[in-house]
């Protein structure tokens, strides 16, 4: 793989990194034709995002290198030593006029090269490892309601809300407003707690399609990266979102620049947000035993499809056994790297986003394997 | 050993007296070469040296010259002491580090001599401050004994190019690898830190190169620990030049330019890094 950014872009580049640096310790880079995938997953796997940057985004563009036949190859580096690369924005607006990427299979090497004022060249060499694709299964065409505003809007409206608050709770209310306030778990004592809320008028919006008296919490900082990036880049951000407990969506669209933030939602509203009488039967999500069809499109399944996806009739990557349903849980593989628990456990109702093995395409199909989605009962009872 | 009654008597009690009326003029020197606690002054005539050292491998030196000062004067061929750096620079910003803009604090500094303490008298807004820092046997210093007539490869920068640079360096990494050369690639700063290696080059020909002198390829590495108290000076200088004698000593010249224009220098030395596992085989 070989690209080269140069002007502005580079700084657009950098955004997308110090975003994507919210979300995990490790970056997946992945070249394909329709171009450069840049990917991050949190430890416990309750927020994904992507920044797919297409080949008109570069100045040049292989992602396949020179040999043609040559496999794509994914690779994961170290969130740290690529944000290490594009750590001061300013100077790297000042002072970078274009920046080279290469991926060096043979050498191991992520190699980030930016050439600077001055004639000075920064080179760096990353060491990197091949991985699986990773991708969270989402679907925005199902999801029952979708907002879009210009990122100004939110940003301004979340600058409202302490550094330290974790969630936030986004709602629609029975008039079309769209409303933003702290969450409040369950267990705070209420003359202790303070509820900021935030009404925004729906003209502020350029769509609103929501279900009326709709609300999910999602987590905060990862929403906060994404805003940074999409005020800086002056695109609308759209919202897509179903029941509490579905993935919230958020993309962004430009000609050469696609950017998905998948973030888990808390399984249950406030209980006194709901009428008593609605009480388990209106659309909050139940798990019962039996698992419904559309199971995939009910929680983010993340596949992890095998890299050598060679059509050798491979047996299918072994399935995971059921997952102890607690959504700090990470893939079984990684923890074998990683050991520690992840530094930031979610919220403990929060579903996490499943992760699958699924076989790539052209294998056997992928049905069998979403027995190994295992339902999150810590938020039942 | 006390100090007595104030010496009204005696004319010029002092073995160095010299007075400033901007004392962050001295400050911000002493801030650049402030790594360790301690600090050993060394005046003569032509000014005074602050020298500061580390693990026996790196020394700073600032220099303050004689004409910095309003009033200078040394009665003896030279003065040394050694003294707590911290404790002075407290001292030198009793008023607060951040001066309004028009207001300055007016310094005069006095030493007996050998077991007296370092007396400063502070003055802003009409208010005065007396402090007394005692003093120190001094330490026997470092001889880099790096002469000009020595030096093998020598690049003068402007500092804005090695600013960034500095601040960047990665600090995994154990040892910062200088490359000077004739050839490509001409100046090269290297680390090799945990996530891979990065290679900073700038070329002969770059805005930022003031003079380009080297003879012959060399690389050297320098521990980084040792190199980054250095970014002290470089953030308050604006030329650098840097310069290795044959065994790979690196000085670091820092010109330095105070608000009033007046120019002082830092001067850093530090030892290359041994390769040690070649040299226990």
């Amino acid at each position: 793989m070989k690209c080269i950014v140069t002007g502005g872009n580079v700084k657009v580049l950098g955004r997308a990194v110090h975003s994507l640096s919210r979300i995990g310790d490790e970056l997946y880079l992945e070249p394909t034709e329709s171009g450069l995938s840049l990917r991050a997953v949190n430890s416990s796997r309750s927020a994904f995002a992507s920044f797919l940057f297409a080949p008109l985004f570069f100045q040049l563009y292989e992602p396949g290198g020179r040999q043609p036949d040559r496999e794509l190859v994914r690779c994961k580096v170290l969130m740290k030593s690529f944000l290490g690369v594009f750590r001061s924005l300013p100077s790297l607006e000042k002072t970078v006029g274009k920046c080279l990427i290469l991926l060096k299979p043979r050498a191991n090497r992520l190699v980030v090269q930016l050439h600077c004022k001055y004639g000075v060249t920064k080179t760096h060499n990353l060491a990197f490892q091949e991985c699986e694709l990773l991708q969270a299964v989402f679907d925005t065409q199902r999801c029952a309601s979708t907002l879009c505003a210009p990122a100004r809007l939110l940003a301004e409206a979340v600058v409202h809300f302490p550094q330290t608050l974790a969630e936030v709770t986004l709602g629609a209310g029975p008039g079309g407003k769209i409303s933003l306030r702290n969450y409040v778990e369950d267990e705070a004592v209420p003359s202790k707690t303070m509820v900021t809320e935030l009404r925004l008028a729906d003209d502020e919006f350029q769509t609103v399609a929501v279900t009326p008296g709709s609300r999910i919490t999602f987590c905060l900082k990862e929403f906060r990266g994404l805003l940074t990036f999409a005020e800086a880049s002056n695109l609308p951000l759209t919202i897509h979102y179903d029941t509490p407990g579905k993935p919230v969506v958020f993309t962004l669209e430009d000609t050469v620049l696609e950017v998905h933030l998948v973030l888990a939602t808390l399984l249950d509203p406030e209980s006194d947000l709901q009428p008593p009488t609605a009480n388990g039967v209106s659309h909050v999500p139940t798990p019962s035993d039996d698992f419904a069809d559309d199971l995939e499109s009910y929680m983010i399944a993340m596949e992890t499809s095998a890299y050598e996806d060679g059509p050798s009739g491979v047996p299918p990557s072994p399935t995971f056994p059921l997952r102890t349903p607690r959504p700090a849980e990470s893939d079984p593989e990684e923890e074998e790297e990683e050991g520690a628990v992840p530094g930031t456990p979610p919220h403990k109702k929060f579903r996490s986003l499943f992760f699958g093995s699924v076989l790539t395409p052209g294998g056997p199909g992928p049905a069998p394997t979403q027995e190994v989605l295992a339902e999150d009962s810590d938020g039942e009872n | 050993m006390p100090l007595s009654a104030q010496p009204a008597s005696s004319a010029e009690p002092y073995v160095l007296a010299a007075s400033l009326d901007n004392a962050r003029h001295l400050s911000s020197l002493l801030r650049a070469v402030h790594f360790q606690d301690h600090a050993t002054c060394f005046a003569t005539a032509n000014g005074l040296r602050v020298t500061v050292e580390d693990a026996k491998c790196i020394q700073a030196n600032a220099f303050i010259q004689a004409e910095i000062f309003q009033e200078y004067t040394v009665q003896e061929e030279s003065v040394t002491f050694r003294i707590n750096l911290s404790v002075l620079l407290d001292c030198l910003t009793i008023f607060g580090t951040s001066s309004l803009p028009g207001t300055s604090t007016a310094l005069r500094m006095c030493y007996r001599g050998y077991g007296y303490p370092l007396m400063l008298l502070l003055e802003e807004g009409g208010v005065v401050t007396v402090c007394k820092i005692n003093t120190q046997e001094p330490d026997e210093l470092l001889d880099f004994d790096f002469c000009s007539t020595k030096v093998v490869n020598k690049i003068i920068l402007q500092s804005e190019g090695l600013r960034e640079a500095f601040a960047e360096l990665d600090m995994t990494s154990e040892v910062l690898q200088i490359t000077m050369s004739p050839d490509k690639p001409y100046f090269r700063l290297s680390t090799f830190g945990n996530a891979g290696s990065a290679h900073l080059d700038y070329p002969r020909d770059s805005d930022l190169m003031e003079a380009f002198h080297c003879n012959q390829t060399q690389t050297n590495r320098y521990k980084i620990s040792l190199l980054k108290p250095s970014t002290k000076a470089l953030a308050l200088s604006c030329k650098v030049s840097i310069r290795t004698d044959a065994q790979g000593f690196l000085s670091l010249q820092y010109m330095i330019r105070n608000e009033d224009g007046q120019i002082c220098f830092v001067e850093y030395y530090c030892c290359p890094d041994e390769d040690i596992t070649e040299a226990e085989l």
